[in-house]
């Protein structure tokens, strides 16, 4: 086919070099200064020491870039918008070659049998050395859920994560199913996890992640060659480590029981903390209240709406975003703690009542019983 | 008048380390709950203060968290009493092994539940009924611990309270593992309701004094019952005696 051929051409060979990111940025029209700006951005997003940033720089301007795959699977591209509009999206986008002729279904400029060929040339040739970026959930009802150029979401996934260096799940959807597993799951939608078999394996939490955070993983990956420390959850401890809650500006009318109580009262306009409103800010792990979004402009709270928990598992299934009643499923119906508590609450008491009634019947005998 | 005469044996059956957990133990219980539901949905007190001169929420999760560990330490202290108390607090009592304890149940459910015969009260601790609802109370209060300081410690980096975060990924994230907190705070709710329900109607048909036994430690126990459990009990000596012989 002459059209895979046109492509195979255009496509580096193993042997051949390929471009640092440093080297990229100069092509691209990128300033040195800018370049240090968003290296030295990147050592302060992960949380590390100044000597860091010559490292980050020095890795960036030897190393070549990283041959990637970015898999859509079942997702809505929010980690492909976020992460375009990274703080330097310029420098961001050419950590990896991101619109050239790697896989990635949103950018890359091939399309049809062109853009599958170019995903098995870069399996082949960089089999081993590619990373593995995994947008979306994988639907296990029926694989005809999500089926790509002919071959189903698992196929796809399984295939690619056999020559990978490294899986990273972007957001929610690769790491929990994110809205596609919301109850009741029709796709029966699940994380990657399961699929990659023992690749080593990132979770980038979020729906979607700070774009700053994706870029921090990935920068991490190129300079320091080796996983970043992740939490319990596989999430990259620099990022998630801390709770929205520890790291919100509005803190202290939390612990000074200052709450607003609707959004158009009083103390929604004095800024009160918005815990009453459904804040999951206390049960969230993420970076929004240090690396914030867009360039650092703001974040929910700031904006003044509450966090929805996007970096926590089941977010969807937790009941209304507006309130702290917690939902329990169960007997095909939902109900929240406190009223399951108090419908045994007054069972009991109706028992108890009862069976108070048998006792003074028996009391009464028995006093009547002595002369 | 009505008047009869009864032939009553005072017996020591709570020991003061056993009465002190008791009433330790309600008090953590009542005060976890109260705070525990204003932090679950706190009130809005107050509106018109700076952040910086008020902290009552603050204190009151401080009273919740503190309250935690004293129930923490208390119930291991009981754990401890359970293997030097008297005959009437020892473990035995609460894991029933023996088929005179299953016999009880039955007792306690025909007699005290369902009241279908009127058999007389011959327990002198804890009928097993009671002792297995305690072993309830010991696994829901377990359960509570492991997620109130899985809970907790993401507020603090010292490792002793790290031991319970391994519920977390168990159970998905934090906000189910609030839920199962919140949940089981209802089941001590519960609990202490039909605890409390039981505790009068005893001293109200069997009449041996439980609820001031719970304070002085004493029971006013019927002769015969009392002599009753003495046999039992020597019985229960020369059999341990026999055994430690034979090895």
């Amino acid at each position: 086919m002459t059209t895979s051929k046109s492509n195979a051409d255009l496509l580096p060979t193993a042997t051949e070099p390929r471009p640092t990111v440093y080297e990229e940025c100069r092509r691209k029209g990128v300033s040195r200064r800018k370049f240090i700006q968003f290296c030295a951005m990147m050592a302060a997003a992960m949380g590390l020491e100044d000597v860091a940033v010559p490292k980050i720089v020095k890795a960036l301007e030897t190393k070549p870039r990283l041959p990637i795959i970015w898999l859509h699977l079942q997702e809505c591209t929010c980690c492909s918008e976020s992460f375009i509009r990274a703080d330097h999206p310029v420098v961001a986008s050419l950590l990896f070659d991101h619109i050239s002729l790697d896989y990635t279904e949103t950018l890359m400029a091939p399309s049809g049998h062109q853009a599958e060929q170019s995903m098995e040339d870069t399996m082949s040739k960089y089999a081993g050395q590619y990373l593995l970026m995994v947008e979306g959930s994988v639907p296990t009802k029926d694989d005809a859920y999500c089926c790509i150029g002919g071959k189903s979401a698992r196929q796809i996934l399984t295939d690619a994560a056999k020559g990978a260096k490294a899986v990273i799940a972007w957001g929610n959807c690769a790491t929990a199913g994110c809205v596609q597993a919301a109850n009741p799951n029709p796709t029966g939608a699940v994380g990657i996890a399961r699929f990659i078999g023992d690749k080593p394996l990132i979770h980038v939490q979020g729906c979607p992640p700070i774009a700053d955070v994706m870029a921090g993983v990935i920068v991490h990956l190129l300079t320091f060659n080796s996983l970043p420390i992740l939490d319990d959850l596989g999430r990259p401890k620099a990022f998630y480590s801390r709770r929205v809650h520890d790291t919100c500006y509005r803190r202290a009318n939390f612990d000074a029981g200052l709450f607003a109580e609707s959004f158009d009262d009083e103390n929604a306009r004095r800024g009160y903390c918005l815990y009453k409103l459904g804040c999951k800010g206390p049960t969230t792990y993420n970076a929004c209240g240090i690396i914030k979004w867009n360039g650092g402009v703001s974040y929910p709270i700031q904006s003044g709406h509450p966090c929805l928990g996007c970096s926590e598992a089941g977010f969807w299934d937790q009941g209304s975003f507006y309130k702290r009643d917690t939902v329990v499923e169960g007997f095909g119906i939902e109900e929240t703690a406190d009223k399951i508590g108090l419908a045994l609450g007054a069972v009991t008491v109706a028992g108890i009542a009862a069976h108070a009634i048998g006792t003074n019947i028996r009391k009464r005998r028995e006093i009547n019983e002595v002369e | 008048m009505k008047s009869r005469k009864r032939e009553l044996r005072e017996v020591y059956v709570w020991e003061l380390p056993v009465r002190f957990f008791h009433w330790v133990n309600a008090l953590c219980i009542c005060v976890l709950c109260v705070t525990g539901f204003i932090i679950a949905n706190p009130p809005t007190l107050m509106s018109q203060v700076e952040a910086s001169f008020s902290y009552w929420f603050g204190i009151v999760r401080f009273i919740h968290f503190a309250t935690a560990f004293v129930f923490m330490f208390n119930f291991i202290f009981r754990i401890y009493w359970a293997f030097v108390g008297n005959r009437y607090a020892t473990w035995d009592n609460y894991i029933p092994l023996r088929a005179r304890q299953w016999r009880n149940v039955w007792h306690v459910l025909m007699t005290d539940v369902l009241m279908i015969r009127n058999e007389e009260e011959r327990s002198i601790g804890h009928n097993t009924v009671a002792t297995l609802s305690y072993l309830v109370l010991l696994l829901a209060a377990v359960l509570q611990c492991i997620t109130g300081f899985a809970l907790y410690a993401q507020t603090s980096t010292l490792p002793l309270f790290q031991w319970a975060t391994w519920i977390t990924p168990l159970l998905g994230d934090e906000m189910n593992v609030r839920i199962v907190h919140h949940l089981l705070t209802w089941f001590f709710i519960l609990f202490t309701v039909i605890h409390v329900y039981i505790v009068f109607y005893h001293d109200y048909i069997a009449r041996h004094g439980l609820i001031s036994s719970m304070i002085g430690g004493w029971k006013n126990i019927p002769e015969d019952v009392a002599e009753e459990e003495e046999k039992l009990e020597q019985k229960e000596r020369r059999r341990s005696r026999r055994a430690g012989h034979a090895v």
